[in-house]
């Protein structure tokens, strides 16, 4: 009987093991090189053209700060529900439509006039444009919510993947949906903006505006540098006035005015190349909207109440009911907050490309998706720096490497990324318990 | 107890020699037209598709959205074989068939390499084996087609027609199902650590990448004749249905075989938990890659039965929609159930391209993708677990070892 | 030599040592879980690792295993350095161990649990199970009447088709140690073997304890909360806090111990005694 239980042999021998330190500088070595080639390619077009690689970085920010605008709903509901909800695209997708019928059948862009028909042109615009953004965030966040209510919540206690499956039957339906003939139809549709495009090159920008975006950018910075010192030191009120969402929004904000409008402000010709970069108004609404509507969206996080419930829900979902926290109502909210920031991206993509269809929200919602992964699923901020990261890699990658293998590279990037921060960039680890 | 499993055995062979029998005379007799016969066709291939996921996901537990990149590779891969030997080049029967072996000598050389050390991390791991997989194509490429193709050539060109089709076709389908299969490790070795969601999204880029690259099969890829984004064209259809059978068989058999053995049950342990698998001593990294290589190969088979059956192939029929398909046949077939995920695989694309395409009244084809989710919604609201739940046909139900007899008289005992 | 108390007998300080830890350090980013811990085990050893919550106990049961990598220190198992070893080649080694809460593979059954244990003895590869050879065969009859077997020795043979979750508490943490066993190792860290048991189910297991290091020839560390098991099995203990070793020695000695009443109890209750 004891004979049954020796060890089997095979195991006994232990081989001589060498540590494979050297093994993996290889690696690395042959990474870095890689990475090395990358940067010798984009060095190269920069020194080649500057302008034009300018001129493609500021596509690229554009273009990130439309799919933070996006991956802020996945990576708030990602946190929450632990949901893929690929039906996220297509809430953004419905956004942009929204708004080409307000624009294009309703006119709303121009109701001022109908009422105040003596108003300013500008104003016209400006209060025009924020409504149809408005409209269509409303649309979204209700369609969201309503595909929440209706597909996602009886599954709640449901396997995760019956969920997945769900979104991925939504997302179908709505995107289908949309191309039939009596609803978005499934032609390309040109979009008419709300407002006119204005180019501005160097010029028009008055060097006022210039130094002012410093003179801002650089007060801001100062009071949050102000604060952070004071925080640490012992004063706890510093630590919310650094979070305000004022002060945020004053860094970002003039941060990026203040580089963008230097950026173009400045003309130099050195040796037959002229340094001549304008920037369209489309760009600078896209920033700003982008950057109010994440500093908003801070705000609620960070200083509601229905932020802090989020966090909590987000945290742990089940001591979170205990404490007395509506989950539901919670998780509702979330929905209609993502859905409506991804409605307005919706607006600002079709602004910024001039064109709707009814699967534009797939590759630009799985873009977002990846964008919140690589900074950190949970995290507003790491949405935020995931996605500008996805706009540049994507705008140099078709810019400078290969057009056609924009996405591939732009999913090659969540790869690279989540071997090197397996959590992403600001992404907190589980807490696994052995 | 042994009786009981050669009974399942039996009716088993029983049932497949039945439908063998009956789908070819139904096809020699005419009374399946060439439609039907696609379609069943295509419902075999998606199967084994689905049934490398559900060993990818039902068993192993790993979120999987990439396996239509595999299947493409499967696909194109086989047809430039085939492609090739009828434009009389035997390069791609050299290339691949000969170029999978070498890969295959290297990983074992490499392997035995990389276990002389300890604390090897995975991309050192990666680097190693994709130097080994460049080198080995390079070899073949540069040295062996030079070196082997006229040999090869006039050793098929010896035998009569018939007989080196079907060779070639066999070297066809079993080099998609290799680069299948050395692509999945490539990729699974980095990306299978990140981790049930994060590796999901990035098979699901895998997907999004093979489709880019597919689209530019003739400019950044040296492919010309597989037309990038206009389609590759003249693809021999030398599918018949005795191929179909035997390798949906095939897949069966072996998922079968492997997942009643040991190897499954260290497969199926890393679902359930996977540290506690790594803490009873099983290599869980090695056998997610296992499961995930196994799982690709399949699907790499059906895709060259699928594009010899075709004749046709687009990179558009391998977009990342379409790869939601086997997702959504393995979740409704019932995970890790391989009698549900077969018949909802063949009871799919029956739905979907045959009776929705046919039956559609005048005017509402776009309305199929719009039906097709309300299903999927409406099936998922009604009964998440899955058609068939974790229900199996006998012979492939995991079959226990009887209890002891003694066990057996302190029962009687008791009553 | 370090890591072992004063006086143990001559016989067994001429064992061979099975485990050794020297100087082993642990951080949490910048939380100090493990400072500076010690520890021999010599050949048939039960030893108990106790502390207060949060000590750093299990912390040491997942340095030895892998689950994370010592950031200072020397781990050696019969003389091979564990530190950098993925978990399952340590388990393979010879090492196995049981988990505070309990992680069965909780919907397979019963068999399959001690099943997959086995797996790395299982003998044959891929291309065996495949095609189902003699070899697989044979093996797989051979690994089901072991398990049969290991499941008999803790009560289980009758329940081997039921699904380990479904399994009532004792038996499930008693399936853990199977599990465990199955594995063959040569040394076997317990963690919290009696969490949850009554008095009745803790005398059992001192017997069950006794009964697998004789019958398997194990090295046992032991993690426990429940003096009563401590004080009965182990031949001496190792008194952990805040990630120190605070005491060290046979039952009798710790249990006077001033630092061991302090931190079990608090400072007041040595001032009053």
């Amino acid at each position: 009987m004891a004979q049954t239980f020796s060890r089997p042999a095979k195991n006994g021998a232990m081989m001589q093991r060498h540590n494979g330190m050297l093994l993996n500088r290889f690696s690395q070595g042959f990474f870095i090189l890689l990475g090395l080639f990358v940067v010798y390619v984009l060095g190269r077009a920069f020194l080649q053209n500057p302008k034009v690689f300018v001129e493609q970085v500021l596509n690229g920010l554009q273009l990130g700060f439309i799919y933070a605008l996006i991956a802020l709903g996945y990576t708030m509901i990602y946190g929450i529900v632990k949901l893929i909800n690929f039906a996220h695209g297509d809430v953004f997708m419905v956004g942009a439509f929204t708004s080409f019928y307000a624009v294009a059948t309703l006119q709303l862009h121009r109701w001022p006039t109908w009422l105040f028909p003596g108003v300013s042109e500008g104003l016209m615009i400006l209060i025009g444009t924020v409504t149809v953004i408005l409209t269509a965030m409303l649309f979204s966040a209700t369609l969201a919510v309503v595909i929440e209510r209706f597909a996602y919540k009886p599954l709640r206690s449901k396997p995760r993947i019956a969920a997945l499956i769900t979104a991925i039957g939504v997302s179908f339906f709505v995107e289908y949906f949309g191309a039939l003939p009596f609803a978005f139809t499934n032609n390309y549709i040109t979009y008419p903006r709300p407002f006119e495009v204005n180019v501005y090159s160097g010029e028009m920008i008055s060097p006022l505006l210039v130094v002012g975006a410093w003179v801002l950018f650089v007060i801001s910075l100062l009071l949050s540098g102000w604060f952070t010192w004071t925080s640490r030191h012992g004063n706890v009120q510093a630590q919310t006035w650094k979070r305000h969402p004022l002060l945020q929004f004053g860094l970002l904000f003039f941060g990026f005015m203040a580089v963008v409008l230097t950026l173009t402000g400045v003309k130099i010709e050195t040796g037959g190349k002229v340094w001549d970069l304008s920037v369209s108004n489309v760009m600078l609404i896209i920033m700003g909207a982008s950057i109010l509507l994440q500093t908003l969206l801070q705000y609620v996080v960070s200083h509601t109440r229905i932020g802090k419930a989020m966090r909590a829900a987000a945290y742990d979902k089940a001591v979170a009911r205990l404490m007395g926290i509506n989950v539901d109502g919670v998780i509702t909210a979330t929905f209609a907050l993502g859905g409506g920031l991804a409605g307005a991206a919706g607006v600002l993509y079709a602004t910024a490309f001039k064109q709707v269809h009814h699967l534009m929200g797939i590759i630009p919602g799985l873009k977002a998706f990846v964008a919140a992964v690589v900074g950190g699923i949970g995290s507003i901020p790491g949405a935020f720096v995931g996605s500008l990261i996805m706009g540049q890699t994507e705008v140099l990658a078709a810019g400078f490497i290969s057009t056609p293998m924009r996405d591939a590279v732009a999913f090659s990037l969540l790869i690279v990324v989540l071997l090197v921060w397996p959590q992403g960039i600001f992404g907190e680890p589980p807490a696994e318990k052995v | 107890m042994l009786r009981r499993m050669r009974k399942s055995t039996v009716y088993f062979i029983a049932g497949g020699l039945i439908i063998f029998v009956v789908i070819q005379l139904l096809l020699s007799l005419g009374i399946l037209n060439n439609y039907w016969r696609g379609i069943i066709f295509w419902g075999a291939a998606i199967s084994m598709v689905a049934l490398g996921l559900n060993l990818i996901y039902g068993f192993n537990g790993q979120f999987s959205l990439g396996q239509y990149g595999f299947y493409a590779i499967g696909a194109y891969a086989s047809a430039d074989i085939t492609y090739r030997w009828v434009h009389s080049d035997p390069s791609g029967i050299v290339v691949v068939l000969f170029g999978s072996l070498l890969t295959l000598g290297l990983y074992v050389a490499v392997t035995a390499f990389l276990r002389r050390f300890y604390g090897v991390t995975v991309m050192a791991r990666f680097t190693f084996y994709i130097l080994a997989t460049i080198l080995a194509f390079a070899i073949a490429v540069a040295g062996l087609v030079p070196l082997l193709g006229p040999a090869v050539n006039s050793i098929l060109q010896v035998l009569p027609a018939a007989i080196s089709r079907q060779i070639v076709f066999f070297v066809a389908l079993l080099g998609g199902a290799c680069l299948a299969g050395i692509a999945s490790f490539l990729f699974g070795i980095p990306v299978l650590e990140l981790g049930s969601d994060y590796f999901g999204i990035a098979t699901l880029g895998f997907t999004i990448i093979v489709k880019v690259l597919l689209d530019n099969t003739d400019t950044i890829l040296p492919f010309p004749e597989m037309k990038g984004a206009r389609g590759m064209i003249g693809i021999p259809q030398w599918t018949t249905w005795p191929w179909v059978f035997a390798s949906l068989l095939l897949v069966i058999l072996v998922m079968r075989n492997v997942l009643h053995s040991s190897v499954g049950r260290a497969i199926v342990s890393v679902r359930e938990d996977e540290r506690a698998a790594e803490l009873v001593g099983i290599d869980a990294a090695t056998t997610k890659v296992l499961a995930f290589v196994l799982g690709s190969v399949f699907a790499g088979l059906a895709g060259g039965i699928r594009a010899h059956d075709l004749a046709f192939l687009h990179p558009q029929s391998f977009n990342f929609i379409q790869s939601f398909n086997p997702l959504i046949i393995v979740v409704f077939g019932g995970l890790s159930s391989m009698t549900g995920t077969i018949i909802t695989g063949f009871f799919w694309i029956f739905l979907l391209e045959g009776l929705l395409r046919l039956y559609l009244p005048e005017g509402f084809e776009t309305w199929r993708l719009v039906v097709y989710p309300l299903v999927l919604l409406v099936m998922m609201l009604l009964r998440p677990e899955g058609l068939f739940g974790r229900y199996e046909i006998p012979f492939l139900r995991r079959v226990l070892p009887p209890l002891p007899t003694k066990t057996v008289e302190i029962q009687e005992e008791a009553v | 030599m370090n890591g072992r108390p004063e006086g143990i007998a001559p016989e067994i300080e001429a064992r061979p040592v099975v485990l050794e830890m020297d100087n082993v350090t642990h951080f949490f980013g910048s939380l100090r879980a493990v400072f500076d811990f010690d520890l021999t085990l010599r050949h048939g050893e039960l030893v108990g690792l106790i502390g207060p919550n949060g000590a750093g106990k299990t912390t040491v049961f997942n340095l030895i295993t892998g689950v994370y990598r010592a950031t200072q220190g020397d781990i050696r198992y019969k003389g091979a350095g564990l530190v950098g070893l993925p978990s399952h080649e340590i388990i393979q080694m010879g090492i196995a161990r049981t988990f505070q809460n309990i992680r069965l593979f909780s919907n397979l059954t019963v068999l399959d649990n001690v099943r997959i244990a086995y797996h790395p003895h299982s003998g044959y590869g891929l291309v065996d199970s495949v095609l189902h050879t003699k070899r697989f065969r044979a093996k797989e009859a051979e690994m089901a009447e072991q398990a049969q077997e290991f499941l008999e020795i803790f009560g289980l043979g009758e329940r081997r088709n039921d699904i380990a979750g479904s399994l009532p508490y004792g038996l499930q943490r008693r399936l853990e140690i199977a599990r465990a066993l199955a594995a063959y190792p040569r040394l076997l860290l317990l963690d919290e073997p009696a969490a949850g048991m009554n008095p009745q189910e803790i005398d059992e297991l001192m017997d069950l304890i006794h009964f697998i290091r004789d019958r398997f020839d194990l090295t046992i560390l032991l993690v426990e909360h429940r003096m009563r098991l401590v004080m009965n099995i182990c031949e001496w203990i190792t008194v952990m806090d805040f990630g120190e070793i605070i005491a060290r020695g046979f039952p009798a000695d710790v249990r006077k111990d001033p630092h061991v009443v302090e931190a079990y109890l608090g400072r007041q209750a040595v001032e009053i005694r």
